[in-house]
């Protein structure tokens, strides 16, 4: 499943064990990625939904690999456009290496349509989310409101 | 966000160049590509094109992925982020708020009125 692919990556001066504990910890996330945020027992097989302040599911998934603090992987799907929906499942695959004082983060986000509105639609998103993250994680406050 | 210099040195020396623009260009257009089908596109030699790829590696503005045999390459958009908030954003600001004040006072409708 990789007609419509895109990725980010990140130099982030922490450690992969925080780095970790910030993409799947309910309230880290919502510091970072705007109000919402991620609701799972991030363990192969649990389910997974991202989730607007409002109480709204925004995508809905599951958690297919779990190796923490290296590697998480996550079945994507968008809940609240139609047209995303109708696409069906991605793929989102956080990736986590050390790389000298810093650590490099990897997101590798998937499906099999080609021209994805999804995909085009997350490409836009992503950036923002990865630079306020970095920023909280290397200053403690985020840049983006 | 406080920047580490080389790094920012890297990513505006990366940009400094018609070129690599123009890769950039290209993998927007189409993402994902291999350097076959990048040089088709480009009227350079096949070593150029590997050269200015590695810069733009380097300054974190290109990732690539192995698939199969092949090699992707993938615009990476988070630096160019970090640049539209630490050099746009803040500068951006006062300018529109200034504009704003303008046109409210050109077209009389302040709270002054």
């Amino acid at each position: 499943m990789t007609k419509s692919t895109f990725v980010y990556v990140s130099y982030i001066r922490t450690t992969p064990e925080k780095l970790w504990s910030a993409l799947t910890d309910a309230e880290f996330i919502k510091q970072y990625w705007f109000g919402v945020t991620g609701d799972s027992q991030w363990t192969p097989g649990s389910p997974w939904r991202l989730v607007f302040p409002d109480g709204r599911v925004a995508d809905s998934g599951e958690i297919l690999e779990a190796d923490p603090p290296r590697r998480l992987v996550i079945k994507w799907r968008n809940e609240f456009m139609p047209e995303m929906h109708a696409e069906g499942y991605g793929l989102c695959v956080f990736e986590i290496e050390p790389a000298g004082e810093a650590v490099k983060l990897s997101i590798t986000h998937s499906n099999d349509h080609e021209n994805s509105k999804f995909i085009a639609a997350v490409s836009g998103g992503w950036p923002r989310i990865i630079s306020n993250l970095k920023s909280l994680l290397e200053t403690g406050a985020v840049v983006l409101k | 966000m406080p920047e580490r210099v080389d790094d920012t040195d890297l990513l505006f020396k990366a940009l400094a160049d018609p070129n690599r623009r123009k890769l950039l260009d290209l993998l927007h257009a189409s993402d994902g590509r291999t350097l076959g089908e990048l040089c088709g596109h480009l009227d350079m030699t096949r070593q150029a094109v590997t050269q200015h790829l590695g810069v733009l590696e380097t300054a974190n503005l290109v990732a690539t992925r192995r698939q199969g045999r092949e090699k992707l390459h993938f615009l990476n958009p988070v630096p160019l982020q970090e640049i539209y908030e630490r050099w746009i954003a803040k500068f951006e600001k006062p300018r529109l708020k200034a504009l704003h004040e303008l046109k409210r006072r050109l077209e009389g409708n302040g709270d002054h009125d």
